[in-house]
């Protein structure tokens, strides 16, 4: 069930499969992360979007090994293939080797993220020396290097400073920086700007695009924000209580949603350009993985359910790449216009 | 217009502070003046360190200030705090994250009851009913009352917040990032149940939050901050349909519109830098350093109030110098200006 993706005829460079995250619970396995398939094709950014609670995060956690590895009340299945081996059976050493190396990954609060007793240069080569054998001095030059492609002014001075000394976009920058620093081909980046202010979060997303742009990444973009979507992503899968229930091309996606959750999602958004009427949410709460319901996840919410929701859903494919979860097949979509008074 | 519940002149806060072993001082709010009128919304936005939750504290006299402010007619201000109290309960504020702002070994009752306990005289059973009345308008049943607050979801417990702030039946709410932690859906319910209570008690909102889209939807007016000032202000469509001043353009510039069609061709300026130290401003306009249509003129000196015709005010030279916008939005002389520095556009 391989996935036409925008670059076609590139053979993906990060292929999942069936990606699968358990937790064991009063003695019952519950997966929070629940078959998820996708392909990342070189040089493309596939936006992973939904809120909180969907398993979006989860499921990065899971690809990089930090979930689901060496705990009892956890375990992970399913098949996540980067350059011909399965990041999700690889032993512990070599996913050590791999991640922060060829995988890189960047979080939401870039302070956590930092060591705030060590000089952020310093941080940044000893990355690079756990990778590459270089000289200390040496990886001091590479990281410099990095924080000079990062847009970080007076690089080689600003190395010798801490954490706490940058500003909130130049602390996601620093963390860019050490991302990048190993030449990574694919960054997995969480929510890497939602603790930013707008204007410096326009100026992350433009330098993400010019890293992946420079540096050929491949990069998969988490986030809650459809404008962020709208603006860094080629491709998006939007993920509801574990699962992916539609996956589609930036534009086709905002164009025509084809899950009423999507669509739901799209028609919340108050929007800057002009003052709409009354603003609409989709009624009740998102499920905890705890007690997704049987059946469609969404079925509680959706104001199209049927019967036909009750049974097992799946991830059905379409043209164009396009795929939904949704028991009214390829050609559901809202009719264009339809306001549901109902739903405020 | 009717006169404002509230209204503030002049306000000023001053930190005192040590950096790097020397004492000095941040101008957190530089002389700010804010008017707010009964049954509406003013939008506060700015990004972070602009001093929009600083500006709110002052409000509220909870960090030292200068200035004069005005509620129903009356100097307050320079009262002290046992005679400020009679307005503080006036003023009640809603905090962004409501699993900070309950306390969790206190019963939801029992929070919500607590700013009673302070400034009302009531009986225990007064207290009781008045807490069930207050739930009932955010839409929880009362037995709400007798949990914890970690029974709740965080769009819950923000109804709890909301309870709680307006139990004593104040005439302003104070909104500081109050839907920012929210997911869409919740966050669109919590608006909702303002939007209601405003119209049914005619509160005054001051709505403060760096998200654009929402103090849109939500606000009357808005004033937009800067390094402690209020650089630009006026009626919700007049900000986001001709802004006057160039950083609300940018500002409004920078937010990524949910259209990828839309979005590629925007006319994003990149705003570069960070905002300026606040403990040394730059000498003429806040925003000269990162401003593309500085002047000379800016650098030097603070520019002064200039009237809109169409509505509020704008801090801005461009207004009575230079290109002479005299009151006209900014839009096109900074559209005119990315087209001359392509590098900078996409």
């Amino acid at each position: 069930m391989t996935l036409p993706s925008l670059k076609s005829g590139a053979a993906p460079i990060l292929s999942v499969r069936n990606l699968t995250l358990e937790f064991r619970m009063a003695g019952r396995w519950l997966p929070a992360v629940d078959s998820v398939d996708f392909d990342l094709a070189p040089g493309e950014t596939l936006g992973v979007v939904g809120e909180s609670g969907s398993g979006k995060s989860l499921t990065a956690l899971a690809l990089m090994g930090f979930v689901g590895r060496m705990r009892r009340n956890q375990r992970v299945s399913g098949q996540a293939l980067y350059a011909g081996r399965d990041l999700l059976g690889l032993p512990d050493r070599q996913m050590q080797a791999l991640r922060g190396n060829d995988i890189a990954m960047i979080f939401q609060e870039p302070m956590t993220s930092l060591d705030p007793s060590f000089k952020v240069g310093a941080q940044i080569a000893a990355g690079v020396r756990l990778h590459q054998k270089v000289s200390r001095a040496e990886a001091r030059r590479i990281a410099i290097d990095a924080m000079e492609r990062v847009h970080i002014p007076n690089a080689a001075i600003r190395a010798d400073s801490y954490p706490h000394e940058f500003s909130g976009g130049m602390r996601q920058r620093v963390l860019i920086a050490m991302a990048i620093a190993n030449r990574p081909s694919v960054l997995i980046a969480d929510e890497p700007t939602t603790a930013l202010d707008v204007s410096v979060q326009a100026q992350v997303l433009r330098l993400l695009k010019d890293m992946q742009k420079d540096l050929g990444l491949s990069m998969i973009f988490i986030t809650h924000n459809m404008g962020v979507v709208a603006d860094i992503c080629d491709r998006v899968a939007v993920m509801y209580a574990g699962q992916i229930v539609e996956k589609a091309s930036v534009d086709d996606l905002f164009d025509s949603p084809r899950h009423p959750y999507t669509e739901r999602l799209l028609s919340s958004m108050p929007s800057i350009e002009k003052r709409s009427g009354p603003l609409t949410w989709i009624p009740g709460t998102p499920p905890q993985f705890t007690d997704f319901p049987a059946g469609c996840r969404f079925r509680p919410r959706c104001a199209h359910a049927t019967d036909a929701c009750l049974g097992e859903t799946r991830l059905t494919h379409g043209t164009g790449g396009r795929s939904n979860r949704c028991t009214l097949g390829q050609d559901w979509q809202n009719p264009k216009g339809e306001t549901e008074a109902s739903w405020t | 217009m009717n006169s404002p519940l509230l209204k503030a002149r002049k306000i000023e806060v001053t930190f005192r502070t040590r950096r790097a072993g020397r004492a000095v001082t941040v101008a957190a709010v530089r002389g700010i003046d804010l008017d707010l009128f009964r049954g509406q919304t003013l939008g506060l936005v700015g990004e972070s360190g602009s001093g929009k939750s600083t500006l709110a504290r002052a409000l509220l006299k909870l960090v030292p200030m200068a200035g004069e402010i005005e509620i129903d007619g009356e100097q307050v201000a320079h009262l002290g705090s046992r005679h400020f109290r009679r307005y503080r309960r006036k003023i009640q504020m809603v905090f962004q994250d409501p699993y900070s702002s309950l306390d969790p070994s206190m019963t939801v009752g029992d929070s919500i009851a607590e700013p009673l306990v302070v400034h009302a005289r009531m009986t225990p059973g007064q207290r009781a009913a008045r807490v069930a009345e207050v739930l009932r308008q955010v839409n929880l049943p009362p037995e709400v009352a007798d949990r914890y607050p970690d029974e709740f979801s965080g769009g819950q417990r923000q109804r709890i917040a909301i309870a709680r702030a307006i139990a004593l039946d104040p005439e302003i709410l104070i909104c500081d990032e109050a839907v920012s932690a929210l997911d869409i859906s919740t966050q669109n319910q919590i608006i909702h149940l303002l939007e209601t209570l405003q119209e049914r008690s005619g509160l005054a909102y001051l709505f403060i939050s760096h998200d654009l889209a929402v103090v849109r939807h939500i606000s009357d007016r808005v004033a937009v901050m800067y390094l402690g000032e209020v650089i630009e202000e006026g009626p919700v469509d007049r900000i986001y349909d001709q802004p006057a001043h160039p950083y609300t353009q940018v500002l409004l510039n920078a937010v990524p519109v949910a259209s990828p069609a839309a979005q590629r061709i925007r006319s994003a300026t990149v705003l570069e830098g960070d905002v300026p130290d606040p403990t040394n401003p730059p000498p003429g306009c806040v925003f000269s350093g990162r401003c593309p249509l500085a002047m000379p003129r800016c650098f030097r000196d603070p520019p002064a109030p200039f009237d809109l015709p169409t509505g509020g005010r704008v801090r801005c030279h461009l207004h009575d110098d230079g290109p002479r916008l005299a009151g006209a939005s900014v839009s096109a002389l900074m559209a005119a200006r990315q087209q001359d520095r392509p590098e900078t556009a996409r």
